[in-house]
């Protein structure tokens, strides 16, 4: 089962080294938008220092859910997925290997880049060490939801905004304790219970959508 | 009970059935419409703090109520359909989405036209305007996702996942807003309700809601009627139909 | 009961833009879902008869 595990994880990462342009767009997209904000507003510091925690989430989520169609779309369009769903090991676990390659391709490189994009905005040190805490708990979560409206769109027409109406409203109890947790910090509150509320979703998410991702692959193969 | 389920359960008994039950349940809902509305505008008295703005009470309240249980409903339907595969059961929670959407719609509306007297705004971002505003997003994504997939089947058992995921998340998102709505407390205004509801208001309240859960079984169960012609339109006891009266 | 006139009441107490402006558009968005609920298992009781090719498109 380990080794299942291993391999599916391993072979994702492999076939987005291979593509990685894909990848790399959701990463220059979320920069994107991020930088479109103070353009849009204006420069004023304090207003972009408020603003910075809630812009970078919802960019976040965004360009989280650009690259959700691909998690299966292309194992479903060349057979890959049939022969997952027909192996012996439980389809749950291979499902989370997938969503943790995703992470690690889609989510981590957002972490990674949005201390910068918060220096942009004027945010100080404290903030944005709980910024890139807070991303690297909360987009596990983005990527195990998301996995959900991707494999019940699977094949579906439309799937791409589709996959937006759906995962887009269940995203934002995420939003609101990422945003929240940086938000905290700034007005000195601490932003230990936003993250521990954070974690706790992450539990749920990890226990539980898998199982809601095996079903809805299950469905869209019958 | 359990008997008339079973023998009920199949579409094809289900569908005079539910045609014989639409007139009671939408009888109900004219007279304690008729009764709950007399309540609230005649028998209620003037609210000393609201004035007569809180008259809305009586819509608003009962589509707010609707509108979460709806989906709640809807799940239970739906992860029925799932777990016994059951045809009917997929269809009942096909058939609450379009209901449960317009209730969610009205709450908001009336909300809306009942905060901007009350408290100065069309629209707050109170933990309970903004959940129901999600409720409203998480419907529309469920009907969005029966409509363009083209298989019954399937339609069935993907919206039946994401009732249930749903589900699981309408706390998990009321908490959240909650939640958010607390630390921006300086922005937003603190939606009391008096303390002291004269019982009259609160009896009229309570009949509307009962008109309204009548409403929503009839109106239910009229979609599902359509529901059920349209996935059996191949079936000898519709075409069977044709020459009956409606 | 509190009030006076027709007037009086449909003044709502000033506030009638509010109430009446909720209980109108409920009542108009009910009336409606219930049209067109009739109107469609009505389309549909009327292509009941008919063969299975011709009705495919009415789905």
């Amino acid at each position: 089962m380990w080794d299942a595990f291993v391999a599916v994880f391993a072979r994702d990462v492999l076939q987005a080294w291979r593509r990685r342009a894909d990848w790399l767009t959701s990463i220059f997209f979320f920069v994107i938008v991020v930088s479109l904000f103070p353009l849009g507003v204006g420069p004023e510091p304090a207003l972009l220092r408020t603003m910075a925690p809630g812009v970078v989430w919802v960019a976040a989520l965004l360009a989280a859910m650009l690259s959700l169609p691909r998690v299966f779309g292309s194992d479903f369009a060349d057979g890959t997925l049939e022969q997952l769903v027909l192996t012996p090991h439980p389809l749950t676990v291979l499902v989370l290997a997938k969503m943790l390659a995703h992470w690690l391709l889609s989510g981590v490189p957002l972490a990674l880049i949005a201390p910068v994009l918060g220096l942009q905005f004027g945010l100080e040190g404290g903030p944005v060490g709980v910024l890139f805490a807070a991303l690297l708990l909360g987009t596990p979560c983005l990527s195990l939801i998301g996995g959900v409206g991707a494999a019940l769109t699977l094949g579906v027409r439309g799937s791409g905004v589709l996959i937006a109406l759906l995962v887009l409203p269940l995203y934002v109890p995420v939003l609101i304790f990422g945003a929240g947790a940086v938000e905290a910090t700034v007005a000195g509150t601490g932003a230990a219970g936003h993250l521990s509320l954070l974690a706790a979703g992450l539990l749920i998410a990890i226990v539980l959508a898998p199982w809601a991702i095996a079903a809805a692959l299950r469905i869209a193969l019958e | 009970m359990a008997l008339n389920w079973f023998k009920y359960s199949s579409p094809q008994t289900f569908y005079p059935l539910a045609g014989r039950l639409i007139p009671v349940f939408a009888v109900l809902a004219a007279v304690l419409g008729a009764v709950g509305l007399y309540i609230g505008f005649f028998v209620a008295p003037t609210d000393f703090q609201q004035g007569e703005a809180y008259r809305i009470i009586f819509i608003h309240v009962p589509a707010a109520w609707m509108s979460m249980f709806i989906y709640l409903v809807m799940a239970a339907w739906a992860a029925l359909g799932l777990i016994l595969n059951t045809r009917l059961s997929s269809m009942m929670a096909t058939a609450l989405a379009p209901t449960g959407a317009v209730m969610t719609f009205l709450a908001l509306w009336t909300g809306s036209l009942w905060g901007k007297p009350m408290w100065g705004t069309w629209w707050a971002w109170d933990a309970r305007m903004t959940s129901e505003l999600i409720l409203l997003f998480l419907y529309i994504g469920f009907m969005a996702l029966q409509a363009s997939i083209d298989d019954p089947r399937r339609a069935d058992k993907a919206g039946a996942i994401l009732a249930l995921v749903g589900a699981v998340n309408v706390p998990i998102i009321y908490f959240s807003v909650k939640w958010w709505n607390t630390l921006h407390q300086g922005a937003s205004i603190s939606v009391g309700r008096s303390p002291s509801m004269a019982s009259t208001m609160l009896l009229g309240m309570l009949v509307m809601a009962l008109a309204y859960w009548m409403y929503s079984i009839a109106a239910t169960l009229m979609r599902v009627r359509s529901i059920i012609l349209e996935r059996e339109r191949n079936a000898q006891w519709v075409r069977d139909l044709a020459g009956a009266p409606a | 009961m509190s009030w006076g006139s027709l007037d009086e009441f449909l003044a709502m107490g000033g506030y009638a833009t509010y109430v009446w402006g909720s209980y109108i558009v409920s009542a108009v968005v009910l009336a409606m879902e219930v049209v067109l609920l009739k109107r469609r298992h009505r389309t549909l009781r009327a292509g009941a008869g008919r063969s299975s090719q011709q009705t495919d498109n009415l789905a």
